[in-house]
């Protein structure tokens, strides 16, 4: 078994009276793919969300990269560089061009030079194929341009791990694929990632393990063959025959 | 938008006025107008004008310094209200709740009379005048940021959290670009009120636009024609900041088309 890079114990995190984890174990080893998939609500947003402290937990440890993320905010910004998110929403920064929303955070929280960031920033838009846009602004591009952008923009800070929180949610069909595509190729270079999805096409071709969640807890783990052939919970099989069923 | 409307129509809103002065004057009851004292077409109201207008570098001057000064103090005040240190929450709220509350008059009197008396500093009535707007427009400054700063979505910040952005840089790249946009009308119209508010500092003796208008009253006993030309001085000094905050909107509206939405 491979070094472990990301592990929680026993995590649980409230919004209020409502547990939306509850007392999760998890292992993520160094070059992992994993998806986790579960119905909405489920609590896995939440559980990516709480390994790069965009969520507080309120019990357990989590430890990514032989660090512990605690109340030392020195502990979570050296965690934060050395995990990428992408979000549903995209997020990026409407007010910068991409090559901007490129090089912003290389520049001021790796301290790059902006010629060293731009070289970096240009190297990233080729790989996620949109090398021509870095002029423009986000508004400009396709809901899967600008998804790849996100991801460029993510991959310049020259994560160990990345975490997609539903990726291609938001996008219209046709241009879920371009932004799969280059998920796959991500994975292919060996990039530890923890993907939040319901394309189960793309967990079947890149994923090393398969999590399914519901009510906060994790159901069932385990590489996809078993995962989607005999999957050993009946909440687990519920679930996949409504979402493969059309 | 008002500015927007203000600025467009103002030369049939400039000849309603004059139309609206000038009807008054033919028909107006008993009343004799004397226009000629503020009428720059004789020596004497030439030289009224000119003493009139010699206020226009204090009122200037004053308003310019206090919004100078109260826009960074107001941001400084607005930020606590974001964190989660609970003291600079409280801080934040106190100061916002309490100076709003206190009338410029009152508080003008007491930072002229009252604070030296604590310092021992004696303030000149100008600087006594630009630190009462400052403490005064800081409060509504730091409520423009509050709303300003909180219109911007959320996963802005997510975004800049998860790439490792300091809080500092965050604020600086990705939060204030995005909400001086919408921080800007509202600004505009707190300048143009703490110019209109500066004509109080006259009743402590600063030589601005109302304080020369009063002096003039009491010699040539004109007030009819004297306030209205003082209110003429005002109506200009804002449509010059109408236009000059129009054209920052449109300047920085610029890239806002490229965003789309």
């Amino acid at each position: 078994m491979a070094e472990t890079i990301i592990s929680l114990e026993g995590v649980t995190k409230r919004f209020g009276t409502f547990e939306a984890l509850k007392k999760v174990d998890l292992t993520v080893a160094l070059g992992e793919r994993m998806v986790i998939c579960g119905p909405s609500g489920s609590g896995k947003s939440t559980l990516i969300r709480c390994i790069n402290r965009l969520e507080e937990h309120d019990e357990g440890r989590i430890v990514v990269d032989g660090r512990e993320l605690d109340q030392d905010t020195r502990n979570v910004a050296a965690i934060r560089r050395e995990v990428g998110m992408v979000f549903q929403q995209f997020n990026l920064f409407p007010h910068l061009t991409v090559l901007d929303n490129l090089t912003l955070a290389p520049m001021r929280a790796r301290g790059m030079s902006r010629k060293d960031a731009e070289e970096v920033a240009r190297l990233y838009l080729d790989r996620v194929h949109i090398p021509e846009q870095a002029d423009k602004y986000p508004a400009q591009l396709s809901g899967g341009q600008q998804q790849r952008v996100a991801i460029a923009r993510s991959l310049c800070m020259r994560p160990r791990i990345m975490l997609f929180d539903e990726p291609t949610s938001a996008l219209d069909p046709e241009m879920i694929s371009e932004v799969l595509d280059v998920m796959v190729e991500l994975a292919r270079e060996g990039m530890t990632m923890i993907v939040v999805t319901h394309e189960m096409g793309f967990a079947r071709e890149v994923a090393d393990t398969m999590v399914f969640m519901d009510g906060g807890e994790i159901v069932e783990k385990a590489t996809p063959a078993e995962f989607f052939v005999q999957p050993k919970s009946e909440r687990t099989s519920l679930f996949l025959s409504r979402i493969l069923a059309h | 938008m008002p500015t927007d409307r203000a600025t467009r129509r103002l030369p049939p809103m400039a000849q309603v006025l004059l139309a609206g002065l000038l009807l008054a004057g033919c028909s107006g009851g008993n009343y004799t107008w004397g226009w000629y004292v503020v009428s720059p077409l004789n020596p004497q109201g030439q030289g009224n004008i000119a003493f009139l207008l010699s206020g226009m570098w204090q009122t200037i001057s004053v308003s310019l310094l206090a919004i100078t000064v109260s826009i960074p103090l107001g941001l400084l005040v607005a930020l606590p209200g974001f964190g989660r240190n609970r003291v600079g929450q409280g801080f934040n709220r106190a100061y916002v709740e309490f100076i709003r509350s206190i009338p410029i008059l009152p508080l003008m009197l007491w930072v002229y009379y009252g604070l030296p008396v604590l310092t021992g500093i004696n303030f000149d009535p100008f600087t006594a005048g630009v630190i009462t707007l400052v403490i005064s427009d800081s409060a509504f400054e730091a409520e423009i940021f509050r709303g300003g700063l909180q219109s911007i979505e959320r996963g802005q910040h997510e975004a800049a959290d998860s790439l490792g952005l300091s809080a500092l840089d965050k604020l600086r790249f990705v939060i204030l670009p995005q909400a001086i946009r919408r921080i800007l009308p509202p600004l505009g119209n707190q300048f143009i009120y703490v110019l209109k508010m500066s004509s109080l500092l006259s009743v402590i003796g600063v030589f601005e636009l109302t304080k020369k208008a009063n002096e003039l009253v009491v010699t040539l006993y004109r007030p009819l024609e004297v306030y209205s030309f003082l209110i003429l001085e005002y109506f200009l000094l804002v449509v010059v900041i109408s236009l000059f905050v129009r054209r920052l909107e449109r300047r920085m509206g610029a890239d806002q088309r490229q965003r789309g939405r």
